[in-house]
C-alpha cells in the first residue's frame, strides 16, 4: 500500500516536471551563451496557445509541438534581436517578452478556452523497461514528450561538453571577445542557442496543453516559466542536474493535490504556495554554496557584445 | 568621442554624449506609434478593423468625462508602484515585484480597516497608508536581504514573492476574512466610512492622485539635490566605484529596496481605500507588471513617469472598452508589451547618433 503511494506521487512528479524540464534545459542553452532570456514564461504560453491550436485543428499533437517549437523560437528570436544585435537590456527585453507573450496567447486563445483535446499525447507503456518494479511504472509508463526528455537531456550534455559546437557554445558564453579573436562569430553562436532556448520553452508549453491538460487556458503555465530560469541557476547549467531539479518541482507541484487526497488538511492556497517558497529557498541555498565553492554563471551572462568596446 | 566613430559606407554612428528629453520623449511617441502598427497585424489577422478599434481605446480613454476619471484612478497605482520601481532600477536591482507588494500593501491596510472600524478618518487613513508602506516594504526585503548579503538573483525572487502574495490575500478572502454576509463572494466586509479615501472634484478620483503627486515631487527633489539621491546613482553605475568612495551598498540596496516596495505597499492602500473599499482577490489586475513599463519608458525621471502612467492608465480603459466587441481584457497587456519591445528597439538611437555622408575625421 505504501508503496503504491510512492509510485503514484513520483510518477505525477516526471508528468508535472516535464514541461519545467524542456523550459530549463531551453533557458540554460541561452545562458551558456551568455545571454539571459527572462522571456520563458512568454514563450511557453505562445508555445502553449499555438501548438494547442495547431493540435486541435489537425487532430495531430506532433504537428502542434512543432507549431509551439516555432512559436517560441520566433518569440525568441525577438529577444535575440533586440539584446545581441541592438545591445538592448536583456532583463527588460525578457520581461517585454514575457508580457507581449502572456497577452498575445490570451488574445488568440481566447476562441479555444473550453475546447478539449481528444488526441492528446497518450501514454506508452514501454515493454519491458516498464515491468521493473517500482522504477517501471514511474519512469517508463508515459507519454511520447517525456520519452523524448529523456534523450535530449543526454544529447545537450554531450553537445555541450562535448563537441565542436559546444566548446564554441561555451567559449561565447565565458569569454565572447576571446572566442571572437579565436574566429568564433559570436553573434551568430549567440543567435542560435537563444532561438532553439525558445524553441525548447516552446515545446515546454506545448506539453502542458497538448499532455499534461491537455487544454488551453489564460496564462496557464501559472509561473513555470519564472520556476524554470530559477532551476537554471540550481541546475550550475548543467542537463542532468536540470533534470534532478525539474522532478524535484514537479514533485512538489503535485504535492498539494495529493496530500489533500490522503486527508492532510492544509489550506490548498498554502499548499499552491510550496514550489515558489521552494524556488526561493533553494535560490538562497545554491547561491551561498555556489559562492563559496566559487562556481559561478558563465562569466559573460547579461552582458551584451559589443565588438568596438573588446 | 573620436574612437567610438565608426564608417559603414556614408553612415556614421557615434556615441551621444547625452540625450536630452525632446528626444527621449519624441522617441517614446514614436515607439508607441510603431506598437500599434504592428499590434495591428494581430487585430487584422482576427478580422478586426485596427483603426476602429484604436479609435474606440481612444475615445474611451481620453475623451469622455467618465473614461477620463477611470484613467485617472488607474494611473494612480502605476504612479505610485512605477515610481517605486524606478528607484530601485536607478541602483540596476531588479525589482520586478511590485505586484505582490501591491497585494500585500493591500492586505496590511485592509487588516488596519477592519480591525479599527471605528476610528475617525483623519488617523484612520494615516495608519492605513503606513501599514500599506511598511508591509509592502517588508515584502520587499524579503528578496532583498538575500540579495545583499549573498548577491541572490532578486530578479526570480521578487517575482516568486507575487505569487505568494496573491495566494495569501486568496486565501484571506476565501477563508478566515471572508463577509459573512456576502453570499459566499471572495470579498471581505465594506469598510468603515472612515476608511475611505476623500473623492476630488466631484469624480470618483480619490485622494491619492495627490499622494502620488507628492510622492513624485519628493523623489524629484531627494534624487536630484542630496546627497543620498547622487549616492545611489553612484551605486547603481558602478557598485565598486561606490565602494571605493567609501558609500555602504547593502545598507543603500536595503533602504532603496524597502522604499521601493513600500510605495507599492502604497499604491495598494489606495485600491482598497480609495476604489473598492473591502479587500478583494483581484486587488490589483496586474498594475505591478505595467508599472515596470511605466518605470522603464519614463527613464526614471518622475514626472516623466507620472506623464507615461497616465498615459497606459487610459490603455488599461480603452482595452476595458474594446472588450464589449469581444476582445479579451488582455489585449492591452499585448500592446504594453509590443510598445516596450519597440522602445527598447529604439534605445539604440538614443544612444547613438546616426548621421549619413559625412566624412569620417581622422583621429
Amino acid at each position: 500500500m505504501e508503496t503504491t503511494i510512492w509510485v503514484t506521487v513520483l510518477t505525477a512528479a516526471v508528468t508535472a516536471g516535464t514541461p519545467i524540464l524542456y523550459a530549463a534545459l531551453g533557458e540554460l542553452l541561452c545562458e551558456r551563451s551568455g545571454n539571459l532570456n527572462l522571456g520563458v514564461e512568454g514563450m511557453m504560453l505562445v508555445g502553449a496557445m499555438s501548438g494547442f491550436s495547431v493540435g486541435v485543428s489537425t487532430g495531430n499533437p506532433w504537428l502542434g509541438l512543432v507549431v509551439g517549437m516555432l512559436g517560441g523560437g520566433l518569440l525568441a528570436l525577438v529577444h535575440a534581436f533586440l539584446t545581441i544585435s541592438l545591445r538592448a537590456n536583456q532583463v527588460v527585453s525578457g520581461l517585454a517578452l514575457t508580457l507581449f507573450g502572456t497577452g498575445l496567447s490570451a488574445y488568440l486563445g481566447k476562441s479555444m478556452v473550453g475546447i478539449p483535446f481528444a488526441h492528446s499525447f497518450k501514454n506508452i507503456a514501454i515493454p519491458g523497461l516498464s515491468q521493473i518494479p517500482f522504477l517501471g511504472p514511474i519512469f517508463f509508463n508515459h507519454d511520447a514528450m517525456v520519452y523524448l526528455s529523456y534523450l535530449l537531456v543526454p544529447f545537450l550534455w554531450f553537445y555541450i561538453y562535448k563537441t565542436r559546437w559546444g566548446l564554441k557554445l561555451r567559449a561565447v558564453g565565458e569569454n565572447p571577445a576571446a572566442a571572437d579573436a579565436m574566429g568564433v562569430h559570436v553573434f551568430l553562436v549567440r543567435y542560435i542557442h537563444v532561438v532553439a532556448g525558445g524553441m525548447l520553452a516552446g515545446a515546454g508549453g506545448a506539453y502542458l496543453s497538448l499532455a499534461y491538460s491537455p487544454a488551453w487556458l489564460e496564462n496557464m503555465t501559472a509561473g513555470r516559466g519564472w520556476i524554470a530560469v530559477a532551476l537554471v541557476i540550481f541546475a550550475l547549467w548543467d542537463p542532468f542536474r536540470a533534470l534532478v531539479g525539474s522532478y524535484i518541482f514537479g514533485g512538489l507541484d503535485v504535492l498539494g493535490f495529493r496530500m489533500q487526497a490522503y486527508g492532510i488538511s492544509v489550506s490548498p492556497y498554502f499548499l499552491r504556495m510550496l514550489p515558489y517558497i521552494f524556488t526561493i529557498v533553494v535560490l538562497v541555498l545554491v547561491t551561498i554554496g555556489y559562492r563559496k565553492k566559487r562556481i559561478g554563471a558563465p562569466g559573460a551572462l547579461g552582458l551584451p557584445y559589443d565588438r568596438e568596446e573588446r | 568621442m573620436k574612437n567610438n566613430e565608426r564608417t559603414r559606407k556614408n553612415i556614421i554612428i557615434e556615441k551621444r554624449a547625452s540625450v536630452s528629453p525632446i528626444i527621449t520623449i519624441s522617441i517614446t511617441l514614436i515607439s508607441i506609434v510603431m506598437a500599434l502598427i504592428f499590434v495591428s497585424v494581430f487585430l487584422f489577422a482576427k478580422g478586426y478593423h485596427p483603426v476602429e478599434i484604436y479609435q474606440m481605446m481612444f475615445t474611451r480613454a481620453f475623451i469622455s468625462k467618465y473614461g477620463l476619471t477611470e484613467t485617472v484612478i488607474k494611473a494612480i497605482p502605476l504612479m505610485l508602484a512605477g515610481l517605486g520601481i524606478s528607484i530601485a532600477f536607478r541602483m540596476l536591482l531588479w525589482n520586478i515585484g511590485a505586484e505582490g507588494q501591491i497585494y500585500m500593501g493591500a492586505f496590511a491596510a485592509s487588516g488596519i480597516a477592519l480591525a479599527f472600524p471605528d476610528l475617525p478618518r483623519i488617523v484612520l487613513l494615516p495608519a492605513m497608508l503606513l501599514a500599506g508602506f511598511v508591509m509592502g516594504g517588508l515584502w520587499a526585503l524579503v528578496a532583498a536581504i538575500p540579495r545583499a548579503l549573498w548577491k541572490v538573483n532578486e530578479t526570480i525572487t521578487t517575482l516568486m514573492l507575487n505569487y505568494i502574495a496573491i495566494l495569501w490575500v486568496s486565501y484571506l478572502v476565501f477563508g478566515p476574512w471572508k463577509d459573512p454576509q456576502g453570499f459566499n463572494f471572495p470579498l471581505t466586509r465594506e469598510f468603515s466610512e472612515g476608511a475611505a479615501y476623500p473623492l476630488l472634484f466631484g469624480t470618483r478620483v480619490h485622494f491619492g492622485i495627490i499622494i502620488a503627486l507628492l510622492v513624485a515631487l519628493v523623489l524629484y527633489v531627494v534624487l536630484n539635490y542630496t546627497r543620498w539621491g547622487y549616492e545611489i546613482r553612484v551605486i547603481g553605475e558602478s557598485e565598486s566605484a561606490a565602494r571605493y568612495a567609501g558609500m555602504n551598498v547593502m545598507r543603500n540596496i536595503l533602504l532603496v529596496m524597502f522604499l521601493s516596495g513600500g510605495l507599492a505597499g502604497m499604491a495598494g492602500m489606495g485600491e482598497v481605500a480609495g476604489v473598492a473599499h473591502r479587500l478583494q482577490a483581484g486587488v490589483s489586475p496586474g498594475y505591478g507588471y505595467t508599472a515596470i513599463i511605466v518605470a522603464w519608458l519614463g527613464k526614471l525621471n518622475p514626472w516623466v513617469i507620472v506623464l507615461i502612467a497616465f498615459l497606459f492608465g487610459g490603455l488599461t480603459v480603452g482595452a476595458s472598452a474594446v472588450q464589449s466587441v469581444g476582445l479579451p481584457a488582455a489585449t492591452s497587456v499585448m500592446i504594453q508589451g509590443a510598445i516596450l519591445f519597440f522602445v527598447l528597439g529604439a534605445d539604440i538611437f538614443m544612444r547613438y547618433r546616426i548621421s549619413f555622408n559625412r566624412k569620417r575625421e581622422e583621429g
